[in-house]
């Protein structure tokens, strides 16, 4: 490679290629009890630079001459339990004292806290533990070595002679003790060892157990600051309008109802938007209302949910870009059998719990935003672009999030808001109602998945697997968008766990037009895994074989995934007889770097409504950092997945999202959730990434238990009850 | 509109709309943002409290209709029998992930467990069915409900 080529293709991180690992993280898998308050998370993160005095071997430790630990977390804690795992493996390696460390958010900072695996300050596609497991250990391990020379310095002791625990170095020989404190100014003193080792995990002392989460004692009592609970002197209220058609422009306003309105104070009118503000939110509201606007809809106003999925099916028709080829297809699937099936995906929005927001207090030199975003650092560089200031004028508040869900990957909220803010004198915090939010949303888009398999001998022998979508890699992270291929998109495609000798993946990249797509928690697996394991369990039935003896006969090569699937199996109850119209349905997966299997048991009443029974999972995500916090995010992924596969779909007539809240956007509720089982499998591995997991497990599950209830191979989301009630056929 | 409530056994004045939905009052005007604005519609539960100890939807509350029956928030919950018992078996299951409904969600279960003790599956199913959870911590919050009642027995 010559010198010019490699300026130009590859930026250094941390001394590794950039593209190297992007290419290399991202191929194959996105590859891409004591508690404690938070404290300081709730508080602005000090400036990176901020280690006046402190022992700071790195961006994510500092301790102060009293031994207060601070720990820097550089991904973002949305509900995940993310916090307490990085915590977790930070304190484990440097040895802290885990009962009195402190968290706090790190800064916008892409130099020093971008996750490995995206070469940018990002929290999403499951990886935070991947992507810094050993980052955070050589971190840990790194201070925890210089302590110790420190203090073995200054007993004239040899280091090899001294050990760390709970925030002390320890000379056992002679007795002697120093916390970590009084070893501040020694310890700073000295050069970082470029290998210090880490621990054994035999030796964990914090890993693996399921330590309490450092965020939830402010939850129960309501002392949580949530982007949207931010509160400034002098601050104002807004509250937005965005042209209900995709790319519409704002004609006339008339807004002299909305001025008599009490507490309005403002009314702002971009080109794109309206706004209202006022001393409260209920006053730019009801401003809001009253305001009359007439929209330029433009050409968009054309656009509907069936044009796009005829556009779709017809881009699907066409040959794709390979993304894998295994073996020979062309033979493949001349040889046994043949069977095809299309499967296809609506648009969803993330409705998180937590509508947008965005507070902004914009000054002549100045831009400072309070808001929770998964990711602080693109924020932070398109505030500048929108304020019109160099980003090291915005600073940027992290909080803790109200749900992210891949929503918060995305800068649109906070643009907005700094060019409302733009008009407003002083701080002013603007909030997306529900109905704003779900139509204004960044889509998960249509995918549309067929595929053509061959049988013989009771296993598949030809497979080939095409996926048409949007690329949401190629707008999002452009330098990972290679030849073609959204890695994202062929993600679970490319990943299959099963042995087929003649395999074949291509993408199809299908941009639907105005609807704006980005990532929806499950990414791209989403789509693959309820393709390949919906079309196994037809696949199974043509072969006359038990769904799950069909998986484990091609399983023999993935060891993880098939103990997996033996052990929810095993747990379920799979096998036992059940009541008429009630099935049981499984899903095996390798997503996110661990291996999941899970089992749906669901009755399907006579008019084809569905009602969960029973839920089994089993885990192998290698080391469990926080075994709880796996359950809980396979629990709650489960039930994210199974929302979207009974009511999620966002329907576009006359260029407008036509779900506006929660009683037309519907979720899952506590009277139809059933048990949830989750049996974790200690294969001593490294950690894979959880959060996602169940989201994609769930809707295929379902699914198969329905085919195994009703015998009807349903092949769309959601669920279509009129094709389940019975004398219906499909 | 002059008006004074009593929210957590404070007595609190101020100015606002007679129609203003209390959600807004305590969150923007009294500055108390641990109550979440969720839907606007009485469709999610995020904005719970309770007046006179029963679970209301104050995202439309008038604040006009109040009057004078005592209002509480999660704020104060924790100084009820009941409400103190769920915040600890909440903590105890670890029921929470992002937490954003979670207000909600405990201030409808202490409205439960200060009425119906020891309530079974279905006083569950209808007393929580209001509340959504987009994180789907709904397992948890089942049992720890359960976990509330059996410990005020003992």
């Amino acid at each position: 490679m010559t010198t010019a080529k490699k300026t130009a293709a590859s930026r250094d991180v941390d001394g590794v290629s950039r593209r190297a690992l992007l290419t290399g993280a991202l191929a194959g898998g996105f590859v891409l009890a004591f508690r404690l308050p938070v404290r300081a998370a709730n508080e602005p993160a000090s400036a990176p630079n901020d280690t006046a005095g402190k022992f700071a071997p790195n961006a994510f430790i500092r301790i102060d001459s009293a031994g207060k630990t601070t720990l820097v977390m550089p991904q973002v804690e949305m509900g995940q339990g993310i916090y307490t795992a990085v915590a977790m493996i930070l304190a484990e390696e440097l040895d802290a004292d885990f009962s009195a460390v402190v968290l706090e958010h790190a800064p916008a900072n892409e130099k020093l806290y971008a996750n490995p695996l995206f070469g940018i300050q990002a929290t999403g596609g499951s990886t935070s533990v991947r992507a810094f497991w050993k980052p955070l250990r050589a971190a840990g391990a790194t201070a925890r070595a210089m302590l110790i020379r420190a203090a073995a310095q200054q007993w004239q002791v040899e280091p090899a002679t001294c050990t760390a625990s709970n925030g002390e170095v320890i000379h056992a020989e002679s007795g002697r003790r120093l916390a970590y404190g009084a070893l501040v100014e020694a310890a700073n003193a000295l050069t970082p060892p470029k290998d210090a080792a880490v621990k054994d995990p035999k030796d964990f002392v914090l890993i693996g157990k399921p330590l309490k989460r450092f965020d939830t004692p402010d939850k129960v009592n309501g002392k949580t600051i949530y982007g949207i609970d931010a509160m400034l002197p002098g601050m104002k209220f807004a509250t937005l309008a965005a042209s209900p058609v995709f790319g519409g422009k704002v004609g006339k306003v008339d807004d002299a109802r909305a001025r008599k309105i009490p507490g309005v104070r403002q009314i702002v009118v971009l080109d794109d938007m309206v706004a209202v503000v006022g001393d409260h939110m209920w006053a730019a509201k009801k401003g809001l209302d009253a305001l009359d606007v007439t929209w330029n809809e433009g050409a968009n106003a054309r656009i509907n949910s069936k044009d796009i999925l005829e556009d779709l099916r017809a881009a699907s028709e066409k040959d794709g870009v390979i993304a894998k080829s295994d073996g020979d297809i062309a033979k493949g699937l001349a040889a046994g059998d043949k069977f095809e099936a299309a499967f296809e995906l609506p648009f969803l929005a993330h409705a998180p719990m937590e509508p947008l927001n965005c507070t902004v207090h914009l000054k002549p030199d100045s831009c400072e935003i309070w808001t929770g975003t998964q990711i602080m650092a693109r924020v932070q560089s398109e505030a500048a672009k929108a304020a019109g200031l160099p980003p090291e004028k915005v600073v940027v508040n992290q909080h803790l999030i109200g749900g992210g869900f891949g929503r918060r990957l995305e800068p649109d909220m906070v643009v907005a808001a700094v060019r409302i803010a733009k008009e407003v004198d002083g701080p002013v915090k603007v909030v997306w109602t529900r109905e704003e939010d779900i139509q204004h949303d960044v889509y998960r888009p249509v995918y549309r998945d067929t595929i053509a398999a061959t049988l013989s001998g009771g296993k598949i022998v030809g497979w080939k697997y095409r996926v048409t979508g949007a690329a949401i890699i190629a707008r999002w992270l452009p330098p990972a968008f290679q030849k073609g291929v959204d890695i994202d998109a062929v993600d679970g495609a490319v990943d299959i766990p099963y042995d087929i000798p003649n395999l074949h993946i291509e993408y199809n990249r299908a941009e639907p037009p105005a609807v704006p797509t980005g990532f929806w928690r499950g990414v791209g697996p989403n789509n693959n895994i309820f393709a390949v394991e919906c079309f196994m369990d037809e696949l199974a039935r043509k072969a006359g074989k038990d769904p799950v003896t069909f998986r484990r006969d091609m399983l023999g090569k993935n060891p993880r995934q098939l103990a997996a699937l033996n052990l929810a199996v095993e747990k379920s109850g799979w096998g036992q007889p059940l009541p008429a119209r009630v099935g049981r349905g499984v899903c095996a997966q390798p997503s996110f770097g661990s291996f999941v299997a899970t089992v749906v048991e669901a009755e399907i009443d006579e008019q084809g409504e569905v009602h969960l029974r029973r839920i089994t999972s089993a885990v192998d995500t290698g080391i469990a950092v926080n075994p709880d916090t796996i359950r809980a995010q396979l629990e709650g992924g489960l039930i994210f997945g199974l929302t979207a596969a009974l009511y999620g779909e966002i329907t576009i007539d006359k260029g407008r999202v036509q779900q506006s809240n929660f009683h037309d956007y519907r979720m899952l509720r506590i009277d139809q959730t059933p048990k949830i089982e989750v049996h974790l499998i200690n294969s001593g591995e490294a950690p894979g990434g959880i959060g996602e997991t169940g989201v994609t497990a769930g809707p295929p599950a379902l699914r198969n238990a329905i085919y195994a209830a009703t015998g009807v191979a349903l092949r769309r989301l959601p669920i279509e009850r009129s094709l389940l009630a019975v004398g219906k056929k499909a | 509109m002059a008006t004074t409530l009593t929210i957590n056994g404070e007595r609190k004045s101020f100015d606002a709309p007679a129609e203003m939905p209390l959600l807004w009052v305590l969150r923007d005007i009294l500055g108390m943002t641990g109550t979440k604005f969720g839907c606007g519609i009485a469709q999610c539960g995020a904005c719970t409290v309770h007046v006179d100890g029963k679970p209301v939807r104050s995202c439309v509350l008038p604040v006009s209709a109040v009057r004078d029956r005592p209002v509480t928030t999660i704020e104060g919950v924790g100084a009820s029998p009941a409400g103190a018992k769920v915040q600890k078996a909440w903590l105890d299951l670890e029921v929470i992930q992002c937490g954003y409904c979670q207000s909600g969600q405990i201030m409808s279960a202490a409205a439960l467990l200060a009425s119906t003790p020891n309530p079974d599956d279905s006083d569950i199913d209808a007393a929580m069915a209001g509340n959504i959870c987009r994180c789907g911590t709904y397992v948890r919050i089942r049992e720890a409900i359960k976990q509330a009642a059996s410990g005020r027995q003992s």
